[in-house]
């Protein structure tokens, strides 16, 4: 699905990550963690193609990163659902069409019942016609969450989703996470809450891969 | 499929781009402005085709012959000249201009009082060709011949000038035409740049959720095409208007007042809009798409 093969990034100030092997295989769940600035960001966003490796071969799909047109990352990026550390939105949509974005650009119409359901669970309901500027940290996060899943995407690509959630919302999330697993959706959560990695245990099979020195390692056992 | 295009404004896909700005009234007075200014190019070019068209007939189917003879001959030479012309083929209604008419020619210049009857006047005589022509040359050869104090004036001298100024005006009206859909199409560009350049987040967050280039353009090419369309309907409109407000052709009689639209003509001015919203499509895809490579 996605599959890199000594995949190196550099950017003007050095090296950030390097060599990198590994498969992000379908209905895999991964965690991510490391310190800050040891590019877990990085290594989601050559996931999705907003950067490309400047070293090694990067298979996103059927396609070498590099070699993909525009279009055909728009088309990579329908089937990865992403939640940014910043969240960002349309500010003058409201909420519940920033959260159907995806499927408007997709040229779908979102079913309003699924998504009064999507928006209820992520305890949004209330605010599906405030504009985002209005909404506090998590619930910007928790709308980013709604709008990465809204169409069942293939692989979710989450850089702290709990950043801003209190834990019994990023319990709730958590179950998400798993139930799309379940679904056979494949998903790389970044975080540095290692009480969230722990309490996946026995709700998910997941692998902990840490960024250290430049490069993804597996650390410690699976859970 | 046009239509079907353009009535897809403003649902969820053009939505994705927020509606306020100064683009918005930028487009559109641009839109006004330069058709109002086309209408009145388009007057012109419409109104110098028909001058022309009127030049070159009225001349071209008259001619005139002068005689100039010494008082005594210029009878004789009138008779001669008309007997010459009764046989000319492709010549029609030959007719020696009375002394009246002759006043009324030289009216405009010397007054009503002129003793035309103690002037020494060349005799004029004027003659309708046919369809098919007549030998110009030929007829040159025989007035020599027959009534040495003739000359034919067959208006091509008049008839040329005036015809090739019409000519150039029209060119003038139809060069006006494309400079105003050149100007309109730079300053649309210039103003879907500053929409895409002031949208950057947008696109950039339409991107993450896997919005492709033609779905981001798109959004934006519709809306400047619509605010171009709306905007140079008003500026035709406007136009008309002005062209109604003109003093009419029969109260004055010149080329100036007689700048309008006639008949079907009329109907010119209603292509303007179309036309403004194609130069406005043209230019804002062209703009959001380098725009987008731009930005990638």
């Amino acid at each position: 699905m996605i599959s890199f093969d000594k995949v190196g990034y550099s950017y003007g100030g050095g090296e950030l990550l390097s060599d990198i092997s590994l498969t992000l295989a379908p209905g895999s769940f991964h965690f991510l963690t490391g310190p800050s600035g040891a590019g877990k960001t990085t290594f989601l966003k050559l996931c999705y193609g907003e950067l490309l490796p400047t070293s090694g071969r990067l298979m996103l799909f059927d396609g070498e990163a590099r070699g993909l047109s525009r279009d055909a990352v728009a088309l990579v990026r329908r089937r990865v659902g992403v939640v940014h550390q910043d969240c960002q939105f349309l500010d003058h949509l409201p909420v519940a069409a920033n959260v159907a974005l995806p499927l408007t650009v997709a040229g779908k119409e979102a079913e309003v019942a699924d998504l009064q359901d999507l928006l209820g669970w992520v305890g949004l309901r209330p605010l599906a016609d405030a504009l985002p500027p209005s909404l506090s940290g998590g619930e910007r996060q928790r709308a980013a969450v709604a709008r990465a899943v809204i169409t069942s995407p293939d692989v979710i690509l989450a850089d702290e989703p709990t950043g801003n959630l209190d834990w019994e919302m990023s319990l709730r999330l958590l179950k998400l996470f798993a139930e799309l697993n379940r679904m056979g959706k494949t998903l790389v959560v970044a975080t540095h809450d290692m009480n969230l990695i722990r309490a996946a245990k026995g709700l998910v099979a997941a692998r902990v891969l840490r960024i250290q020195n430049r490069r993804v390692q597996l650390a410690g056992a699976d859970l | 499929m046009i239509l079907r295009w353009l009535n897809r404004a403003e649902t969820g896909a053009d939505r994705v781009v927020p509606p306020t700005g100064h683009t918005v009234w930028l487009t559109g007075f641009t839109a006004a402005a330069m058709t109002f200014l086309a209408v009145f190019a388009l007057a012109l070019s419409l109104a110098a085709g028909r001058l022309a068209d009127r030049w070159s007939d009225a001349l071209s189917n008259t001619a005139t012959i002068r005689i100039s003879a010494p008082a005594d001959q210029l009878p004789a030479q009138t008779r001669a000249v008309l007997a010459l012309l009764d046989t000319t083929p492709g010549i029609s209604g030959p007719r020696a201009l009375s002394t009246a008419e002759q006043r009324a020619l030289l009216e405009p210049w010397f007054g009503p009082d002129l003793p035309v009857e103690s002037l020494s006047l060349p005799q004029l005589v004027e003659f309708t060709a046919d369809d098919g022509g007549y030998d110009v040359q030929g007829l040159r050869l025989r007035l020599q011949a027959e009534a040495p104090g003739a000359v034919l004036d067959d208006h091509t001298r008049w008839r040329r000038p005036l015809t090739v100024a019409a000519e150039r005006l029209r060119l003038l009206g139809w060069l006006s035409l494309a400079l105003i859909g050149g100007a309109m199409a730079a300053m649309i560009t210039l103003a879907a740049n500053t929409a895409l350049a002031a949208n950057a987040k947008v696109i950039q967050v339409l991107r993450l959720v896997g919005a492709q280039d033609g779905f981001i353009a798109g959004a934006f090419v519709r809306r400047f095409t619509l605010r171009a369309l709306s905007g140079s309907a008003v500026g035709a409109l406007a136009g008309i208007g002005g062209i109604l407000l003109l003093p009419s052709a029969d109260a004055a009689g010149g080329f100036l007042t007689g700048l309008g639209f006639q008949g079907w003509g009329w109907l010119a001015p209603a292509a303007l809009p179309p036309l403004a919203a194609l130069v406005a499509w043209g230019a804002t895809r062209t703009a959001a798409f380098a725009k987008l490579r731009e930005l990638t």
